[in-house]
């Protein structure tokens, strides 16, 4: 239906009203995904947003299109199934820190080695938001929280890193603060065919205020931050005037004034050994000499979709055996009978 | 030698050996021409405790039971007329089950001094005098197999690898069974071996023809065909019968069938029998976990599917969760649990009913699911279709429940044509109307319409959350929760309306002793109820397939007799629920050895409680 196509952002919006904190780094992700829901071409209908359990899973509530609030940890599980069984369906994951990475940690590498086309946006601020700031597998070593007064000893997950750890074959970064880049990066992610994973920093500003306040603050950011784009060279600071290049397989910051931007390391999307090295660009930016954070596509492989081989599989049975038939399968091949 | 020939109406046979013996193919093949000529016939295999067991020691020991006759059988039999012992330790095992007078078949190969070690005997049985009571045939079948075999340029191993076939072709001899079904058997498993083809057929016809020229035993036995309900049978397995009542509701309702499920025995059959028939556009999922694979099929339910997912104990434990999940959203679902002994890992490969109480209440909140369950192995169709159709026309998880004896038992199975089943008619909500979709709107019956993604005007949100009633939307208000607590108890309650009544299955239908059974117990509890009947004791049998709700005459059923009994092999299981529920002072029978009850346990009982 051609006319039903022309969709403007608050077509996606429901009547429910939005209940996540004042000033939570949510609402700018809802916001930001609703305005590319028109520019994916699919039918409102066609669309399913699945989330587990967390402040960022109350999100389907909020989208008009198809959807469910699930349990803790099994959205990427559910949302393996519905996509096995009806691949035609544009299908959504939206899932926290906690969410993917502890409880449903198992249940997200499987997802990704199996490859289903479908979009995960974790949303990571961190911390447990929804059960009041208790740390996260992504909050750092130290960290106080409810349940470390004096500090985690929980050596945090590298998120990006195990996704290509399970051979993902899309990883990105993006942040609640950038909406012009979360925007530009949800789209390249809805387009990518196969599971992309999208992590999005995410201010909670209750109970984990300004975890990334280094890559959003104007006085830091600039330094911080290390903007990815397919084909050009790593470049970052305030000037412009800092680059990474590749000591032997060691990143390096180089000023600019010394080396050349040809001779930096230039960013290629498709290269997997490059995009190991990127995910490690992990650094405490406390500490002196830390690599930037950087942002955008790390990497994007083709590979075979599952649901796409078990679709041919069935058309490989069928057309070997013919549609099946019931009563021939009923009856099986040793029949006798009883007069 | 000619031999006479004895007439004989059942006949139980224990074949044992090592699990590397073919143990189960020998009995299953064996079974199968039975069947194919018209006996009746009841299988029970009895795996190894543990599958990588050392070669020749108790705990490696298989075994398959077979009974078949030309009168109704409905038990595997408690004891046996013939032990087929391929060593020592399979003959220690098996032999408390041997029958008096009853007739040992040895492979003398299998008690040398290693054999007789491993079996924890000081002296051989064949000598000690332990088999003066009984007819011992003793045969070197791993001799007569390499003689057989001499020239077959096959190596030893392979030559040693079917000696089943010899004493196949024995037994085919001994019980006059033409070899036929089993040459085609062998036909079509070695098709693209054509060595080992002729190998195991030339092997199968020695041992036939051994038993007809060799002295080993003076009478051959006929067992004619039973007098089976007019109509086409085949022999079946319950788990098979699982898989095949899957995809027949699948294709009754027009729902493709997604079935997920994490292997565990006794239930990766079912997901081995689902994966073969693609054709019929089953989708099956291998997930990472249990949670995972349920959690699949509820994504595929939500996508409009028959979602369906199987496993044991353990497995249902883990998917206790997202079955309360599956509750709340309304869906439906199939959950399959082929019980084994517990709790833990337990007895994997042994059999119980000790499940039935998870499967009632295991999972938190007020969360009723509605549970069916199979009497026997062919009746794990109808149970299992059943089961999707309350599902399916109700939007709800269902629970099934077989077992691990009902599971890897076979019997004959008069199966039904397509146009005979039930229709199953989905409650899917095909366009916009003309008011607002209401997710949580309801029928007559409770039953909620199913709107799937894909329908235009229809997009609404489902969750774990407790929903405001009709609109779906989530709410916190105190009399809503009691409301919607409320009204999923009773729409599964008014399953019972759609159900049949509970028949007496057997029996009297008012007077002493009600033995009231569930689930793979059917068969022994039937033959003791009629033997107490043509005893003279006043008693009756019903067998309950729909454990929640309950058939709405149950209750008027147990008011008709003194006295209630309840076997199980759990510690009292549906005798809580019942005592519960109608508040009769009702007594349990129960054993939790892993192994089915004898008839003799049902009986005993019986007559224990007609003294009280
Ligand atoms: C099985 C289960 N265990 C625990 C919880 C409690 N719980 C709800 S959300 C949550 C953590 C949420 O953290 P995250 O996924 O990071 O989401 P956020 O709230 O930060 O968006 C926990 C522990 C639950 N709902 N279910
Ligand atoms: S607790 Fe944190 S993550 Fe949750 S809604 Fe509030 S600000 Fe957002
Ligand atoms: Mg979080």
């Amino acid at each position: 239906m051609a006319e039903q196509l022309v969709y403007t952002a608050k077509d996606f919006a429901t009547d429910q009203d939005v209940r996540w904190c004042p000033g939570c780094g949510d609402y700018s992700i809802l916001k930001q995904v609703q305005s590319i829901m028109p520019e994916l071409g699919r039918s409102k209908e066609d669309i399913v947003f699945i989330s587990g359990i967390g402040c960022s899973s109350r999100f389907p509530y909020y989208m008009d299109t198809y959807g469910m609030h699930s349990i803790h940890g099994r959205a990427t599980a559910i949302a393996s199934g519905l996509k096995i069984s009806r691949p035609e369906l544009s299908v959504w994951v939206i899932t926290g820190d906690g969410d993917a990475l502890s409880i449903g940690g198992n249940h997200l590498i499987h997802m990704i080695r199996r490859n289903f086309d479908l979009n995960v946006l974790l949303f990571n601020n961190e911390i447990y938001g929804l059960t009041k700031g208790q740390y996260s597998p992504t909050s750092p070593e130290g960290k106080i929280t409810k349940s470390t007064p004096v500090g985690s000893i929980d050596h945090p997950f590298n998120p990006l890193k195990l996704c290509l750890g399970a051979d993902s074959t899309f990883i990105a970064r993006t942040m609640d603060r950038d909406p012009k880049h979360q925007r530009e990066i949800l789209l390249k992610g809805s387009k990518h065919i196969g599971t992309s994973i999208i992590e999005i920093y995410q201010n909670c500003n209750v109970f984990n205020d300004g975890a990334f306040e280094v890559y959003t603050d104007k006085a830091t950011k600039d330094d911080e931050v290390l903007m990815l784009e397919h084909g050009q060279p790593l470049v970052f600071g305030k000037e412009d005037d800092k680059g990474i290049r590749l000591v032997g397989s060691e990143p390096t910051v180089v000023s600019l004034n010394e080396v050349s931007k040809n001779d930096l390391w230039i960013h290629n999307e498709h290269d997997k050994f490059k995009a190991q090295l990127l995910t490690s660009f992990f650094d405490d930016p406390s500490v002196e000499g830390h690599l930037p954070r950087p942002f955008g596509v790390f990497y994007s492989e083709d590979r075979f979709r599952y649901e796409e081989l078990m679709e041919s599989q069935i058309k490989e049975a069928v057309e070997k055996k013919g549609v099946g038939n019931l009563d021939l399968l009923l009856s099986g091949s040793n029949v006798w009978e009883v007069a | 030698m000619s031999k006479v020939v004895e007439e004989k109406k059942e006949v139980t046979i224990v074949f044992a050996g090592d699990s590397g013996d073919g143990i189960q193919l020998t009995g299953t093949q064996f079974t199968n021409t039975n069947a194919l000529f018209g006996n009746d016939v009841s299988t029970f295999p009895n795996f190894p405790a543990e599958i990588r067991a050392p070669q020749g020691t108790l705990a490696g020991v298989s075994g398959f039971q077979l009974h078949f006759g030309s009168v109704e059988i409905s038990t595997p039999g408690d004891n046996c007329d013939v032990l087929v012992a391929m060593n020592a330790a399979a003959f220690k095992v098996n032999f408390p089950r041997l029958k008096k007078n009853g007739t040992v078949i040895l492979n003398t190969d299998g008690f040398n001094a290693r054999n007789l070690k491993l079996a924890d005997y000081d002296v051989s049985p064949i000598e000690d005098g332990s088999l003066n009571d009984f007819r011992c045939i003793q045969i070197d079948v791993s001799k007569m197999t390499r003689i057989t075999l001499v020239d077959s340029g096959l190596g030893k191993k392979e030559v040693d690898r079917s000696r089943n076939m010899f004493v196949l072709g024995f037994l085919y001899y001994m019980y006059n069974r033409n070899l036929t079904a089993t040459e085609e058997f062998i036909k079509e498993k070695f098709s693209k071996q054509p060595d080992l083809r002729d190998a195991n057929i030339k092997v199968l016809k020695a041992g036939y023809n051994f038993a007809d020229t060799s002295e080993t035993f003076t009478s051959r036995y006929n067992v004619k065909a039973a007098q089976l309900k007019k109509g086409k049978y085949r022999n079946i397995m319950g788990n098979q019968a699982t898989a095949l009542g899957i995809i027949a509701a699948s294709q009754k309702s027009g729902l493709d069938l997604f079935y997920g499920s994490y292997p565990i025995t006794p239930a990766s059959d079912i997901l081995h029998e689902l994966a073969k028939h693609k054709n019929f556009g089953v989708k099956t999922f291998q997930a990472e976990d249990e949670i995972a694979a349920i959690c699949s099929v509820i994504g595929a339910s939500f996508g409009g599917k028959l979602g369906v997912t199987a496993s044991s104990g353990p497995g249902i434990a883990l998917k206790g969760e997202a079955l309360g999940l599956g509750t709340i959203l309304e869906l439906p679902m199939l959950i399959c649990n082929v019980q084994r002994g517990g709790p833990s890992t337990g007895l994997p490969t042994k059999t119980e009913q000790s499940d039935l109480l998870q499967a009632m209440y295991g999972r938190n909140g007020e969360a009723p699911i509605p549970i069916v369950s199979a009497s026997s192995p062919s009746d794990c169709f109808n149970a299992v279709y059943e089961a999707c159709r309350i599902a399916v026309e109700h939007m709800t998880p269902v629970i099934f429940l077989s077992d691990g004896y009902i599971a890897n038992g076979s019997e004959p199975w008069n199966f039904p044509t397509k146009d005979k089943l039930k229709p199953i008619i989905p409650k899917i909500k095909k366009e916009k109307g003309q008011e607002a979709y209401l997710p949580y709107k309801r029928d007559e019956k409770l039953v909620r319409e199913w709107a799937l993604p894909g329908t235009s005007g229809l997009e609404h949100r489902i969750g774990g959350l407790e929903k405001e009633n009709e609109t779906g939307n989530v709410s916190y208000d105190p009399d809503n929760h009691q409301l919607m607590v409320e009204i999923r108890e009773e729409k599964v309650k008014k399953i019972a309306d759609s159900i049949p009544l509970q028949p007496i299955n057997n029996g009297v239908e008012d007077g002493d002793v009600l033995v009231l059974s569930w689930g793979s117990t059917y068969g022994v509890v039937k033959t003791a109820v009629k033997q107490c009947v043509e005893d003279g004791l006043k008693v009756g049998h019903a067998h309950v397939r729909y454990l929640n709700p309950f058939p709405n005459n149950l209750g008027d059923i147990l008011k008709d007799f003194k006295t209630v009994i309840i076997p199980e092999m759990n510690r009292g299981q549906l005798l809580k629920i019942v005592r519960d529920k109608y508040l009769v002072d009702a007594k349990g029978i129960n054993k939790v050895k892993g192994i089915p009850f004898t008839t003799d346990e049902i009986i005993d009982a019986i007559k224990l409680h007609l003294k009280d």
